[in-house]
């Protein structure tokens, strides 16, 4: 098996394995275990894991200043600066904030996107040219899946409590504003869908990509892709009963665990998915969600030359100081006629 | 070692091998490597691990304990910088950065890729300090540090600019810059080193400037430039050196002084500053700007960078003006108030002499650009220039890397071109190519030696086609730039790509145009080239 090959099957192969665990387990009557101690479980690992990070993150100190300046330096009052240059190069703590949420909501970074082909050049038909242009896809990709994610997990929320609070309802409708079927179809089911195909693809498609990619990159595809199916089967296809589920997570929330009747295998799968990509959370690369608020290249103003940055483990370094220099260079040097601090005494000593 | 035909190394091939990349093993063909150090640089510097090896050599004698060294440094630098951490942290290999690397668009390696570049040592990194990684290897990118890794380490992070390009298409901000400096100085500290950076470095530790020039011989080649001035321009440039007292101290990488075109920029300066009647005043000691102990590690960019307010406090001056040079500003810019962890006091907030500016941006710098004090003479009309003396030269301007993406520096150096060009004589490269997207030289921070030509014309193949474009398309036959490292390394690239195109400062530009009072006829540029015109009417100077 090649190195790809490889690496989907692993990653593939954990995906179906967890789905036979979690259905054969519930055929077995582990409800329970499926329904409550996993869930708990997952919910322990998922925020012990990210506080853990963030504050191994926090409490390492950004020695130096590094922002990634993409845009004109504040200099002189008449040199001009556009709104994207302060974004891009922000000079104080206020823009630093309208970079992060440029960076958070709008996937800035990625916008910027080019993509680079070598074609041959007519004119120097031996010779090959590189062109680049401006490439949306990965940005579209990434932000269409991201988006629909957070919709789905709010639309989620309607589980949690009772009544349904009134955004949440509203979102909902608004998701569900194409009503062709019954019951009321989400455009979001659709969207994520395809964005993680999409995100699929490419990695298969592109022979670069595919050869970076790991099996800890396909195993959070093919597990989230694993729990939008199982929802969507759920929803449109094998209902299963949806007050029986809210009672199983309003019992969770609410640390009276019940486990009620009549809930599908087919739920205790999805449910088991979404517990292992919680757990599975802090000890992957999904940390990119809380870590990109702490990248110093991205949170940091460029105001180096008039604000002083200190580095907390700053030391003194061994340099070589000038009366050494000069100690070295003297005779040389007066007889050049460059300023010395000591007169040389006598003209012996001189290097090179 | 020869050179392959430009049509040859055109032919890029962008696919990757067949096996998985933990697998492969570079393959050191010389002409894609520097050569390692020599020991006797290190031991200038109390580098740890001196000795005689060779890169091509099966054995390149680590220390026993190699490997609990490299591990410890991880450790080490973990604690210390958040960055690394972070980035080791939160790549989701979504490839965004791959084709940004000009090496990669250069050589074809996917380990050029930036995201591989950092897997290399990521993949350490899994395996030693998480334990999703000690459990489950290399299905999660996890692999054992053993000596072919650390050659692996080598080959990849020497080819690397630490350009940061990558670092501005990556959705985080994942900079392979700052993990390359930080995987340099692991590589250090088991001793392996590349010469041609370890030979600048304690060079410009020991003496003054990386081409190890004595004080005699720093003021021997200025001085010869300033005399250069006279003959062509009538007007004598004087020098001071180590002037105690002068108000402004000046900076400057030594490719200014030592090699052409570098030395007609800096012709250009003494040109400015007498026709300024400035306070000025070079140091033989803090003679190097460009800071080759930032390509090895942070520790050594410091211990270099610290001459430059040692000297500033000798001698007393008001405050520091900086030539043109990117990783020299780069690092003014990153790191060097903090790296001296205090304002440092004993200089004053820098004000233009010549117009009363106060450089509010460097208040607590004290050093201010030489494209910053130009551009502000221009604009409050203190030069008198005729643009007509560059009427020979079609200029596109190449934004150097450091002062792009470490800094921010793009319309000063625009608005002098503007200013000293005849108008229409301006391109630009096309916009993905230019500005914060800019492409390096392919040379920098340490690996424009000789024995490196292939992977350098590799490297700067982007930009060489970038040039090649406008070239052919506006006749542009100067590439302008504000980076001495520039001026080394890009006539190099553009013989071998784009021969048609020359390289130059911009301040060579600013002192073509210069009118002084009282200079005698000018028929010639700096560089003794003929001027448009001459022979035909009556001198340069009628404007139109
Ligand atoms: S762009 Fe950033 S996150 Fe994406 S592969 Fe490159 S380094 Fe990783
Ligand atoms: S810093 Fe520059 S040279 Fe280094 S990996 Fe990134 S793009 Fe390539």
């Amino acid at each position: 098996m090649n190195f790809t090959q490889r690496h989907i099957t692993v990653a593939l192969a954990a995906v179906l394995g967890l789905i036979a665990v979690a259905y054969v387990g519930v055929q077995g009557n582990l409800q329970l275990l499926f329904g409550v101690v996993v869930p708990y479980l997952a919910l322990l690992l998922f925020f012990e894991g990210i506080i853990y990070r963030v504050i191994k993150w926090a409490r390492s100190p950004v020695p130096f200043k590094i922002p990634t300046t993409a845009g004109q330096v504040k200099s002189l009052p008449w040199i001009p600066r556009t709104l994207g240059d302060k974004l891009d190069n922000p000079e104080s703590k206020a823009w630093v904030f309208g970079r992060m949420a440029l960076e958070v909501l709008a996937f800035r970074s990625l916008f910027r996107n080019t993509r680079t082909e070598l074609v041959s050049d007519p004119k120097f038909p031996e010779k090959a040219r590189l062109v680049h242009w401006s490439y949306k896809w990965l940005w579209l990709g990434a932000i269409a899946f991201h988006y629909a994610f957070l919709i789905i997990v709010l639309r989620h929320l309607r589980f949690f409590f009772e009544p349904t609070p009134q955004p949440i309802a509203l979102l909902s409708e608004i998701d569900g504003f194409w009503q062709f079927f019954i019951p009321t179809f989400y455009l979001t089911d659709i969207i994520i869908v395809l964005a993680l195909l999409y995100l699929l693809g490419r990695r298969l498609a592109n022979a670069n990509l595919r050869y970076i990619t790991l099996a800890s990159d396909y195993f959070p595809l093919f597990l989230i892709l694993g729990i939008v199916t199982t929802g969507i089967l759920m929803r449109y296809f094998f209902k299963t009963d949806i007050t029986a589920v809210k009672q199983l997570v309003m019992g969770l929330v609410s640390l009276k665990p019940v486990i009620p009747a009549g809930i599908s295998p087919l739920f205790y799968v999805h449910l088991f998915l979404v517990c292992v990509l919680l757990a599975y959370f802090p000890y992957s690369k999904l940390l990119h969600a809380p870590g990109v608020f702490f990248s110093p290249t991205r949170n940091m103003p460029g105001n180096n030359r008039w604000e002083l940055h200190v580095n907390p483990w700053n030391y003194p370094v061994k340099f070589h100081p000038y009366m050494e220099y000069e100690d070295q260079f003297r005779d040389a040097m007066y007889e050049a006629g460059i300023p010395v601090e000591k007169e040389p005494e006598t003209a012996e000593v001189e290097e090179e | 070692m020869s050179l392959p035909k430009p049509e040859e190394l055109a032919r890029v091939n962008y696919q990757p091998p067949a096996r998985g990349w933990m697998e492969v093993k570079p393959d050191f063909r010389p002409g894609t490597y520097c050569n390692a150090a020599s020991p006797k640089w290190l031991e200038w510097i109390d580098y740890p691990y001196p000795r005689a090896w060779s890169v091509a050599d099966e054995d390149w004698q680590l220390p026993q304990n190699w490997k609990e060294i490299v591990l410890e440094g991880m450790e080490d630098r973990l604690a210390r910088f958040r960055s690394l951490k972070l980035f080791f942290d939160i790549c989701v290999r979504c490839g965004a950065c791959a084709d940004k690397c000009h090496f990669f668009l250069g050589t074809g390696d996917p380990k050029n890729m930036p995201v591989l570049r950092a897997e290399l040592l990521r993949s350490v990194y899994k395996r030693y300090f998480t334990r999703i990684g000690k459990a489950l290897g290399e299905i999660v990118g996890a692999r054992d540090l053993d000596e072919k890794v650390i050659k692996e380490w080598f080959y990849y992070l020497y080819q690397c600019t630490i350009c940061r390009r990558c670092s501005l298409f990556c959705p985080y901000g994942i900079d392979m810059a700052e993990m390359t400096l930080l995987g340099r100085e692991m590589l250090a500290s088991v001793g392996l080193n590349i010469d041609w950076a370890l030979a600048s470095v304690a060079q410009c530790y020991d003496k003054g400037s990386h081409i190890g020039a004595t004080p005699q011989a720093f003021k021997d080649m200025i001085d010869f430039l300033a005399e250069e001035n006279e003959r062509i321009t009538g007007i004598k440039t004087p020098v001071s050196y180590n002037r105690k007292g002068a108000e402004i101290l000046f900076v400057t990488p030594s490719g200014d002084y030592f090699a052409d075109p570098g030395t007609f920029t800096l012709m250009g300066y003494l040109l400015l500053f007498t026709y300024l009647d400035l306070d000025w005043t070079f140091s033989t000691y803090a003679a190097e700007g460009g800071n080759f102990g930032w390509f090895v590690s942070h520790e050594m960019g410091k211990r270099l960078n610290a001459k430059i307010y040692h000297e500033a406090e000798r001698l007393k001056v008001k405050w520091i003006l900086g030539g043109e040079c990117g990783h020299m500003w780069r690092v003014c810019n990153q790191y060097m108030p903090t790296w001296y962890g205090q304002v440092p006091s004993f200089l004053e907030v820098p004000v233009s002499p010549i117009t009363g500016t106060v450089f509010e941006n460097a208040r607590v710098h004290k050093m201010v650009h030489i494209s910053e004090f130009t551009a502000d003479l221009i604009r409050h009309n203190k030069l008198k220039l005729d643009p007509q003396r560059n009427a020979h030269i079609k200029l596109t301007f190449h934004d150097s890397c450091n002062t792009a993406r470490g800094m921010g520096i793009f319309e000063e150096p625009r608005y002098i071109i503007q200013h000293v060009l005849p108008e229409g004589h301006f391109f630009e490269m096309p916009p993905n190519t230019i500005r914060e997207k800019t492409f390096c030289c392919g040379s920098s921070s340490g690996i424009n030696a000789n024995e490196n030509m292939e992977l350098r014309m590799q490297g700067g193949f982007p930009r060489a086609n970038a040039v090649r474009y406008v070239h052919e398309r506006y006749g542009v036959n100067h590439l302008g730039c504000i980076c001495a490292l520039d001026r080394a390394t890009l006539p190099t690239l553009l013989q071998y790509w784009v021969p048609e195109v020359d390289v130059t400062g911009i301040t060579e530009l600013v002192g073509n145009a210069l009118v002084f009072e009282g200079e005698i006829e000018r028929t010639t540029d700096l560089r003794d080239r003929d001027l448009v015109g001459v022979g035909e009417q009556e001198g340069g100077e009628e404007e139109e």
